[in-house]
């Protein structure tokens, strides 16, 4: 496993926002080949561990490699990137489909347009997510999990060997998110690596096999057997560590 | 009817009509992004920006044809977008103080300065007070020869990054992120937004001429879910907006255009908002009415028999507001219960509705029926 370089690793990542740190002297290694959650509080610096590794954000230190390389624009297309629902507005005049097919416009030359295969690939990213009759629909008319749908697509049309998701499944009904599960695992079954924001404890085992532990600093990173640990959960959720969370070891019991 | 057709014959006339009516075209064109990038208001600060830059170019070359003058207004509209830049990123003044104090300064500093020319000895300043309101009719063959190329130059740029363009208005993040120049792109956005601007000041005025840019597509947004339709629809109205109000300030000297082309487009806009099929007003009434049909009497008098079994003799009455909702898509059930109490069904008290004896025992047959 150690042979191949992990799909990305960050080191002394420091991001401040005016002065004020919001991600503290992050080391984080994902291997490739799993599906990893960060989990945190609100204000633990989650979104922006993602936007920084993205390069949406200037770090005020340290460094990100993404397959052992140092992120930049020759891995743009090896990476996928899921952004929040809300940070778009649903009102722009296009439809489902299009919105999708916006996953392919890095690729080839500034010559050329969207071609048969580009359109092949939008409508069966379409159909995995289960929005194929949807396709033509004006995107505001779309429910908040048809959105998430909608953005899942567009980063499967990506073809990326790394997912950086913010959130996927906000907003989201419990069976959409059982199939968007599945999604995620068929992407781990092709060799693709997976890190996504994840708010809810209770699911996190289920849908992930590692996990982060993030409140400004790396509490603990691994896999989820070990790393989603009641300790380790205390640690990052504070005294209050949720009553519902469910680690691994006492749900196996 | 004669003298319009003179008129139509006229050389100059002619030119004046092309060249409004393709700054119509380009500014609807372009604005639908400015629209959609929430930036109408970037638009009223740059070209109220642009009024010191004309008299500077006109002073520092001492000419006033368009390109001169060009050339000065897009100098001080990006110094305008530059320096709320810099107050939006480097002060704690939020970006909307910044952009009405670059209104107010820039616009300022422009009234000044024109005030001053007046009082120059040359006389070749005259008319330098038209950019202020706009005046189609001082524009002469060359002046359109220069908005033709420069507007054209701004549709070409704007077919050949229309990708870009749409990625980047819809999710920056996420054009970003797919390794688009998302920085050069904005900033290629608002030069384009400037350089749209600057040629219409002559005819429109630095005053009126964000609305040349955000009204088209505001009446255009209401025809279609379309972004090439809607960018189609907007060039067509601001290019009939454009013909209409160089026609009609040309009838007489003392029309100016720019506030002629505002009351068209308002009126296009007005005319939008209540008839555009896909957001119009009267287009949603009509689907709010279609879609809330009238219930049949059968379907709430089953309503009513489901809602009295699953309450079994707990509650006596239903509201009309549970009725409807008994009966599921929204349909109208008023007409419906007044039927069922005509015909002895069902009753109300309060404004709760419940089925008499009667009722309740043809709810029960009509449920047989259904079960069969």
């Amino acid at each position: 496993m150690q042979a191949m370089p992990p799909a990305l690793e960050v080191n002394d990542l420091t991001v401040a926002y005016r002065d004020k740190p919001v991600l503290w002297d992050i080391d984080l290694q994902v291997p490739t080949g799993v599906l990893m959650a960060v989990v945190g509080p609100n204000g633990a610096g989650k979104t922006t561990l993602i936007k920084s590794v993205m390069g949406l954000m200037q770090p005020a230190a340290g460094s990100v490699q993404v397959f052992g390389e140092p992120a930049g624009r020759q891995q743009v297309r090896r990476i996928g990137y899921v952004p929040q629902r809300t940070s778009v507005d649903w009102d722009f005049p296009t439809s489902v489909r299009d919105v999708v097919a916006m996953g392919r416009y890095n690729r080839g030359g500034r010559w050329r347009r969207a071609d048969r295969r580009d359109a092949e690939r939008v409508a069966r990213a379409l159909a995995t997510v289960d929005m194929e009759d949807l396709a033509d629909r004006q995107i505001s008319e779309l429910s908040g999990g048809q959105q998430q749908r909608v953005f899942l697509a567009r980063a499967l049309v990506q073809d990326a060997d790394l997912y950086l998701m913010d959130e996927p499944f906000q907003g989201v009904d419990a069976v959409t998110e059982e199939s968007m599960v599945a999604v995620l695992r068929r992407l781990q079954e092709q060799g693709r690596t997976v890190l996504a924001v994840h708010h809810d404890l209770r699911t996190a085992p289920a849908y992930f096999d590692w996990v982060a532990l993030l409140n400004v600093r790396l509490i603990a990173s691994g896999p989820m057997a070990t790393a989603f640990s009641e300790c380790n959960l205390r640690e990052t959720f504070g005294g209050s560590a949720p009553e519902w969370a469910n680690p691994p070891v006492t749900a196996a019991g | 009817m004669e003298t319009f057709l003179q008129f139509l014959d006229d050389y100059t006339l002619r030119n004046v009509l092309l060249g409004t009516a393709w700054i119509g075209v380009v500014s609807g064109s372009l604005g639908t992004f400015a629209f959609l990038r929430r930036q109408s208001l970037l638009g009223d600060v740059i070209s109220h920006a642009t009024l010191p830059g004309v008299v500077l170019a006109f002073l520092a070359w001492q000419r006033r044809e368009i390109g001169v003058l060009m050339v000065g207004a897009a100098g001080t509209g990006l110094l305008a977008t530059a320096l709320i830049q810099v107050v939006d990123t480097r002060t704690n003044i939020k970006r909307d103080g910044a952009m009405g104090v670059a209104l107010a300064v820039f616009f300022g500093v422009g009234v000044l300065l024109l005030s001053m020319i007046q009082n120059l000895p040359t006389a070749s300043q005259a008319g330098l007070d038209k950019f202020i309101f706009g005046q189609a009719a001082a524009l002469v063959q060359s002046d359109v020869i220069v908005l033709l190329v420069v507007g054209g130059a701004v549709l070409v740029a704007l077919l050949l990054l229309w990708r870009e363009l749409k990625i980047v208005t819809f999710d920056p993040d996420f054009a970003r992120a797919a390794g688009f120049r998302v920085t050069i792109l904005e900033g290629g956005i608002v030069t384009l937004i400037v350089v749209t601007i600057v040629i219409g000041l002559q005819t429109v005025g630095v005053i009126l001429m964000s609305a040349m840019l955000i009204a088209p597509a505001a009446a255009a947004r209401q025809w279609t879910d379309r972004l090439s339709i809607m960018v189609l629809v907007a060039a067509l109205v601001g290019g009939a907006s454009g013909a209409a109000g160089a026609i009609v300030s040309a009838f007489g000297p003392q029309i100016p255009t720019g506030p002629v082309v505002v009351l068209v487009l308002t009126a296009l806009v007005l005319v939008s908002l209540f008839l555009g099929h896909k957001r119009g007003l009267v287009w949603h009434w009509r689907r709010q009415r279609r879609s809330r049909k009238l219930a049949d009497p059968d379907t709430v008098l089953g309503a009513l028999g489901a809602l009295e079994s699953a309450h079994a003799g707990t509650v006596r009455g239903h509201p009309k507001a549970v009725v409807r909702m008994a009966v599921g898509q929204s349909a109208q059930v008023g007409q419906a219960l007044a039927v069922l109490r005509e015909a002895g069904l069902a009753d109300e008290h309060d404004g709760d509705w419940s089925l008499t004896e009667r009722g309740r025992s043809e709810a029960e047959r009509l449920g047989r029926d259904s079960g069969d």
